[in-house]
């Protein structure tokens, strides 16, 4: 399962990065890094882009770059 | 005995002005609260200026302690060193000191947000490679407590190398002077005692540097290695040979790039710092946020993101009415003392009908433009400006670009200049273009004067639903721009600058209640612009129109009006129509005469032609022209501009502003690129004359085409 499964409110572990994709890698810049919870808060009308929110930052992103990013759901959003 | 000479002067409440003895460097992420502070330790002792030979804008201030004075350089925020867009690298220049011409900060005060220190962290860590004295202000601490976040001031400083911390908020001013107090000592601080956080590169990093020389510091070598400045990685490489830095880098990263180990390295690091010094009670999330976060939401986030365009424009008109009225009626009575204490002659009608009359017609227009402000200035600080980029990002890639070019735009209905330099976010070159071309058509702040005046005259003021017909009208001229530009993005993407489509990743703020300073100073900054503007370019312009239409004088002698029954015991069209005789055979005149025929297909007649030939340089100018033209030929009359334009006529009596010769002069204004400024900006961003040159040549042919259509099309029906 990766970022891009996810459905608003779902929160995941980020397990592990695809470190090919240059956007992949900014976005590790910000802090997606391996072992954090992540929270998919926001998705935009036409299912794109994602909004993420971690350590109490939120971060947008394609679903395109989050395909890059394999996760294990924690709980599901209501 | 000198000393009895001197007039004592109490101390106590008067300010002992220190001279700044060193330069400090404000940084930290993006929306960290780094302005506020800025203006709250500067207070109004501040320059705004350009880094020499880049066109970000440099915030200069001094800050008075208690015994000596510091510089203070505020600069755009950065998430990371590895500066990735044209505005974070300069930046990371200018806190490096690789920007020539500017001093290298003496040292740093970090602005970690109490709220972020996940990402604040990160960037801290690696301004520590700097070797630089350091602090920190953890700003938004009343924040932070509000959402049941505990932050160990004494663990945090102990976890980060025993640099000093310093809780403040800038709201309420609490920790400001224990902050002032600290910054007394910055300079002292011992450099060498930073642990580093990362050992093995900092350690590789110091005794590559001793071997290379002096040109080379830590960090220089550090982004080297980790190969996110191309150039130093170049150098490094030929210096020590590519073999030895393969190994290098192979010994610390691995075979993953390093950029992305250095963000799992670093990031470690934050989490067990975090782990160590912040608490996070169970959130229980107020009312308050609870609707910020169901605004969020797709559909009402995208519906109240119309609402809110709607009802800035309905502000623009209603809003400024009032104080518009006064500016009018102080600027005509002014007018009209002048012109009764000095009485009819050459200098009383230069300083009434030129220099009054014409800036008194831009002045006009400073409160709509002012209320234009003051909701981009909040919705920026709110962090509502980001999440539109957000919502827009489908719409965007339907012509080719991402939501980053959202922003730009949006900030180009205040001023095209700088949502041309707000462009630098955007990674690729392509994208950047398309983007800065697609800018000018937003309809901007100088706009505004000549819809707001075509629309007051000749849009009737009538309620349509809750809102009101000219409102509507402003809103539609608004929604053409967009459409122009969105238009020329798709054009551009899919031909000149054809490319992928952009990736988009953006960190979306949270939102805030602006701080009252903040706006203020932004706001009063933006209205001393217009001001300058409207007090040297259009001054100029509109003394030049009314020697232009002053001289050469006719002889009233020789010079009969033709006098018809109806109107021959009507002194003051007698006035009128010598007045417009005058006008005509003025240089003015005879130079509209001469460019009539390009704009009449248009419906336009010479005086219109004229007024906005001179506003090719800058748009606002028109209205000034206009101003000039016809309080050149109707001293007898006192009444508004708009109501002249209603009852111009052309020589055979016919109406010249008629509605489809009004709405093509709309359609003109949305497309044409009247602005000097716009141009310059290009050329200077592109570093090229080619798209400057194509700009122009392209928003002038679409405004011509747009308005001929129009007239032409509409005066058949």
């Amino acid at each position: 399962m990766t970022l891009a499964d996810l459905a608003p409110g779902d929160k995941a572990r980020l397990e592990e990065i695809n470190t090919q994709d240059p956007g992949v890698i900014r976005l590790m810049m910000l802090g997606m890094v391996e072992d954090i919870t992540v929270s998919m808060e926001n998705i935009a009308i036409g299912g794109d882009p994602l909004e993420v929110g971690f350590f109490g930052s939120s971060v947008s992103l394609r679903k395109e770059q989050a395909r890059h990013f394999k996760v294990s759901r924690i709980t599901t959003g209501d | 005995m000198t000393e009895s000479t001197e007039v004592k002067i109490p101390v106590s409440g008067i300010g002992i002005r220190h001279k700044a003895r060193a330069s400090i460097a404000l940084i930290g992420n993006p929306n960290a609260g780094k302005s506020t502070l800025f203006n709250r330790l500067t207070g109004l002792r501040q320059t705004t200026g350009n880094f020499p030979g880049v066109t970000v804008e440099k915030h200069l201030g001094t800050v008075q302690l208690s015994n000596s004075a510091l510089n203070l350089v505020d600069l755009p925020g950065i998430y990371s060193l590895d500066g990735n867009s044209v505005d974070e690298r300069i930046a990371v220049d200018v806190t490096l000191g690789r920007v020539p011409g500017t001093e290298r900060p003496s040292g740093l005060l970090v602005v970690i947000d109490a709220t972020h220190i996940y990402q604040g962290l990160y960037l801290l860590q690696q301004l520590q490679e700097l070797q630089l004295p350091t602090m920190v202000a953890l700003t938004m601490i009343d924040a932070a407590t509000a959402s049941g976040i505990t932050i160990d001031i004494a663990k945090l400083r102990e976890a980060i190398g025993g640099i000093p911390v310093y809780p403040v908020s800038s709201i309420s001013g609490h920790g400001l002077d224990e902050l002032k107090t600290g910054l007394e000592s910055i300079t002292e601080i011992d450099t060498q005692a930073i642990p580093a956080s990362w050992p093995e590169l900092s350690e590789t990093a110091e005794q590559l540097k001793q071997q290379l020389g002096h040109d080379w510091q830590r960090i220089d070598v550090i982004q080297a290695l980790l190969q996110t400045h191309p150039d130093l990685a170049g150098k490094l490489e030929q210096q020590l040979g590519d073999e030895t830095v393969a190994d290098l880098r192979r010994r610390l990263f691995g075979e993953a790039p390093p950029p992305a180990v250095e963000a799992r390295r670093r990031y470690q690091w934050v989490k067990n710092v975090i782990t160590d010094v912040q608490e996070q009670a169970p959130l229980y999330v107020k009312m308050g946020a609870k609707i910020v976060r169901w605004t969020n939401r797709p559909w009402p986030a995208t519906l109240l993101f119309f609402a809110v365009l709607l009802l800035v424009f309905q502000a623009v008109f209603t809003w400024a009415t009032p104080m518009m009225d006064a500016i009018d009626g102080a600027s005509s009575g002014l007018g009209h003392w002048i012109v009764s204490q000095m009485g009819e002659t050459a200098l009383s009608s230069f300083l009434a009908d030129g220099v009054i009359a014409g800036v008194g017609s831009v002045v006009i227009f400073l409160p709509q433009i002012l209320i234009l402000f003051l909701f981009i200035i909040v919705l920026e600080d709110t962090g509502y400006l980001a999440r539109t980029s957000f919502l827009m990002d489908r719409v965007m890639r339907t012509v080719g670009l991402s939501g980053q070019s959202v922003i730009p735009m949006l900030s180009s209905f205040a001023c095209a200049v700088p949502s041309i330099m707000a462009t630098r976010v955007i990674p690729d070159r392509r994208d950047r273009i398309a983007t800065i071309l697609a800018a000018p058509f937003m309809t901007c702040s100088a706009r505004l004067p000549i819809y707001a005046l075509l629309i007051a005259a000749f849009v009737p003021d009538e309620p349509v639903g809750w809102m009101n017909l000219q409102g509507l009208v402003l809103f539609a001229l608004y929604i053409l721009g967009i459409l122009g530009g969105l238009g020329t993005a798709l054009l551009l993407k899919s031909s000149a600058l054809k490319g992928p489509i952009p990736n988009f990743m953006l960190a979306l703020p949270e939102f805030r209640i602006p701080n009252f300073q903040t706006v203020a100073i932004k706001l009063f900054d933006r209205g001393r612009i217009f001001l300058k503007r409207a007090g040297s370019v259009i001054f100029v312009v509109a003394i030049l129109v009314w020697t232009l239409a002053y001289f050469p004088r006719m002889d009233p002698a020789e010079h009969v009006v033709p006098i018809t029954e109806t109107h021959a015991a009507d002194q003051s069209n007698i006035q009128n129509l010598q007045a417009a005789a005058q006008m005509e055979q003025s240089w003015l005149g005879r130079i509209g005469r001469t460019i009539e025929p390009v704009f009449k297909p248009l419906g336009w007649d010479w005086r219109v032609s004229s007024a906005v030939v001179a506003g090719f340089p800058a748009r606002e100018v028109v209205v000034a022209v206009m101003g000039t033209i016809y309080a050149v030929g109707s001293e007898a009359e006192d009444q508004r501009l708009s109501e002249k334009l209603k009852s111009a006529k052309w020589p055979d009596g016919r109406l010249i502003f008629t509605l489809p010769m009004v709405l093509g002069l709309l359609i003109f204004y949305a497309w044409c690129l009247q602005c000097a400024a716009t141009l310059a900006t290009i050329k200077r961003e592109t570093n090229t004359w080619k798209w400057p040159v194509f700009a122009w040549l392209y928003m002038t042919t679409i405004g011509y085409s747009g308005a001929f259509i129009v007239y032409q099309v509409g005066s058949l029906l």
